[in-house]
């Protein structure tokens, strides 16, 4: 099996959970005897190509053009497309990133073939390989199968793989492939502009050693001073899943989750957050989680070290005055 | 797709908003192979599609034009058309399919694809994903199948001189600003928007408002599957969580004893 793996670059810097699904690459080339190609893309990236070769890979292709200094759907979709047809891999690996999730289900349809998209695992049944996705906001799991010849697609969640157990390259370096690729400004149709970041936040979550976080079952904004009272008795920050920071009740910048921060507190508190996979993402490197939430088939509590089953109002204010006392 | 290239301008001519009708959000979930029970659960509009159907209906408001609301799915998505006619989309397209389950994301793009190919249409709209198959590719897929162009992550939305400055959303906080001509497909990223709810009056005149349905078998779509669910089930958990019972008060008594001498945070 000819694996191949696209990773990702932005304006030269990696996107690390490149390494991740790198990783997933190598084991399933252990798991089915195969073999695991790397792509990297974009315009003066042959040093990134460089640093991929040093892992172990059987060649990196470097794939480079002018007009691929900026993201464009067109024109990763119109690129990569020649590259799978004249390197004929039988699965090509993605990220499960923004980007990838921009392009990579249409490149998969421009060759006729399907993707299975954001893949938490997978295993190889007796040389049958079945991918594992999460459903219903991560209260099940999926083993989804691919139908039909190869090329496969799949891309990896973030966090899925450990990057740090990528293997170096045996006997030094792989060989760097430049694949020559057409591409013609009019066929991009898109025009990326400026990239940039909302105001400077005033709080850094990413430092901040113990974390207090409501989800929807908070209900309503005058219900968040509770949990405020809650992370003060605590010394904690207060952090929010994506739907309360949509609904403007706490700002953007305490938003914990894939589009959000990402954090590895020692302490992570979760109110009334059921536990969906974007959020969780965002927040399961941390050292000691707690949960509360009244349904306790919630998907924190899959994760939680500790879990609480009970309607936070009743749990939030409990807490506060056993915590008062603990420290008076 | 068909587009009416006189004086486009400002004027927007439909818009089509791609609807999924999915089980509520506190529904109990009993598996049943690669789909759930549906009896007795309640089915609501998936969360990120009313995101898109709101800035469908912003962007009629502002521009003028039609918002079709376009679902597939067996009978009862037809609850969830008219919930979207409601709150103001002009009609409703509904592809009958009860085997939907079955579908693969490339399937389904291919049925939606061929329903909008009867419309004159100038943007098609789609939610980031769906809270139950969570696949996250109709809209990409849709813009591959009728040769447009498109945009996800959606934040915000400026038509002028007849092509579109999108705001898109990017990881880390990031964002970028794009140029995309019309007509187009734009994933909409939840929170572009505050939704509004349907009023008494957008109850009341949904009711005279149209939904034409058209079957599966109908639109001709050869669907060649490429991946296959092969079966659902609750994941195997990866930690050992300690649950602290009592009432809440003992309950939370017991935590902080927890923190105190096991976690060591307090």
């Amino acid at each position: 099996m000819k694996i191949l793996v696209v990773t990702e670059q932005r304006q030269g810097k990696w996107n690390n959970a490149s390494f991740e699904t790198l990783v997933a690459a190598q084991q399933m080339a252990t798991a089915a005897s195969g073999s695991v190609s790397a792509m990297v893309v974009g315009k003066g990236v042959a040093g990134l190509a460089d640093e991929l070769a040093s892992k172990n890979v059987a060649e990196v292709l470097l794939v480079e053009h002018d007009l691929l200094e900026n993201y464009t759907a067109d024109g990763y979709c119109t690129v990569l497309k020649q590259v799978i047809e004249s390197a004929k891999p039988n699965l090509v690996l993605f990220p499960h990133t923004y980007q990838v999730r921009d392009f990579a289900p249409k490149l998969a349809a421009s060759l006729g073939k399907g993707m299975v998209g954001d893949c938490v695992g997978f295993r190889n049944e007796g040389g049958k390989l079945v991918f594992v996705r999460q459903m219903f906001q991560g209260k099940t799991a999926a083993d989804v199968t691919f139908l039909g010849a190869t090329p496969w697609f799949a891309s990896f969640q973030s966090g899925a793989f450990r990057a740090d157990l990528l293997a170096a390259h045996p006997s030094g370096k792989a060989p760097v492939k430049a694949v020559k690729v057409e591409l013609k400004a009019e066929e991009i149709r898109t025009k990326p502009l400026e990239l940039f970041k909302e105001a400077k936040s005033s709080v850094d979550l990413t430092q901040a050693p113990l974390i207090v976080a409501v989800g929807r079952g908070i209900k309503a904004p005058e219900n968040i001073a509770q949990a405020e009272a809650l992370a003060k008795a605590l010394g904690a920050e207060l952090a929010a899943s994506r739907p309360i920071c949509d609904e403007g009740w706490l700002p953007l910048e305490r938003q914990i989750g894939s589009s959000g921060q990402t954090v590895a507190p020692k302490l992570y508190l979760a109110l009334g957050i059921s536990g969906a996979i974007q959020h969780v993402v965002g927040m399961k490197g941390a050292r000691t989680i707690v949960a509360v939430n009244k349904d306790q088939n919630a998907p924190i509590f899959e994760i939680a070290d500790y879990g609480i089953v009970a309607d936070i109002f009743e749990v939030m204010p409990a807490l506060t005055e056993e915590l008062q006392k603990a420290k008076s | 797709m068909g587009i009416a290239d006189s004086d486009r301008k400002e004027t927007l001519v439909n818009i089509i908003v791609c609807i999924k009708q999915v089980p509520a959000k506190d529904a109990p979930l009993a598996i049943a192979g690669n789909w759930i029970k549906e009896a007795d659960i309640g089915f609501e509009m998936n969360e990120p599609d009313s995101y898109a159907l709101e800035e469908g209906l912003r962007l009629k408001e502002k521009h003028g034009g039609e918002v079709i609301a376009l679902s597939l799915g067996p009978e009862r998505v037809k609850q969830t058309i008219k919930e979207a006619l409601a709150k103001g989309a002009d009609r409703g397209i509904h592809i009958s399919d009860d085997h939907f389950a079955d579908l693969d994301p490339l399937g389904a793009a291919k049925l939606l694809a061929a329903a909008i190919g009867k419309e004159k249409c100038d943007l098609v709209l789609t939610g980031l994903q769906s809270d139950d198959h969570g696949f996250g590719q109709t809209g990409v897929l849709l813009a591959g199948l009728l040769k447009l162009p498109h945009a996800t992550i959606i934040m915000q939305i400026d038509v002028q001189d007849g092509k579109m400055k999108l705001k898109r959303e990017l990881e880390a906080g990031w964002f970028q600003w794009i140029e995309c001509p019309l007509p187009a497909v734009l994933s909409i990223q939840s929170g572009i928007n505050k939704v509004r709810y349907a009023t008494l009056k957008g109850i009341m005149a949904a009711k005279k408002k149209e939904i034409a349905t058209i079957t599966r078998e109908s639109l001709g779509v050869t669907l060649d599957p490429t991946q296959k669910i092969e079966r659902i089930y609750v994941p195997a958990k990866t930690k050992q969580t300690e649950f602290l019972t009592g009432t809440p008060k003992e309950a939370a008594a017991k935590l902080v004893e927890k923190l105190k001498f096991e976690v060591r945070v307090i």
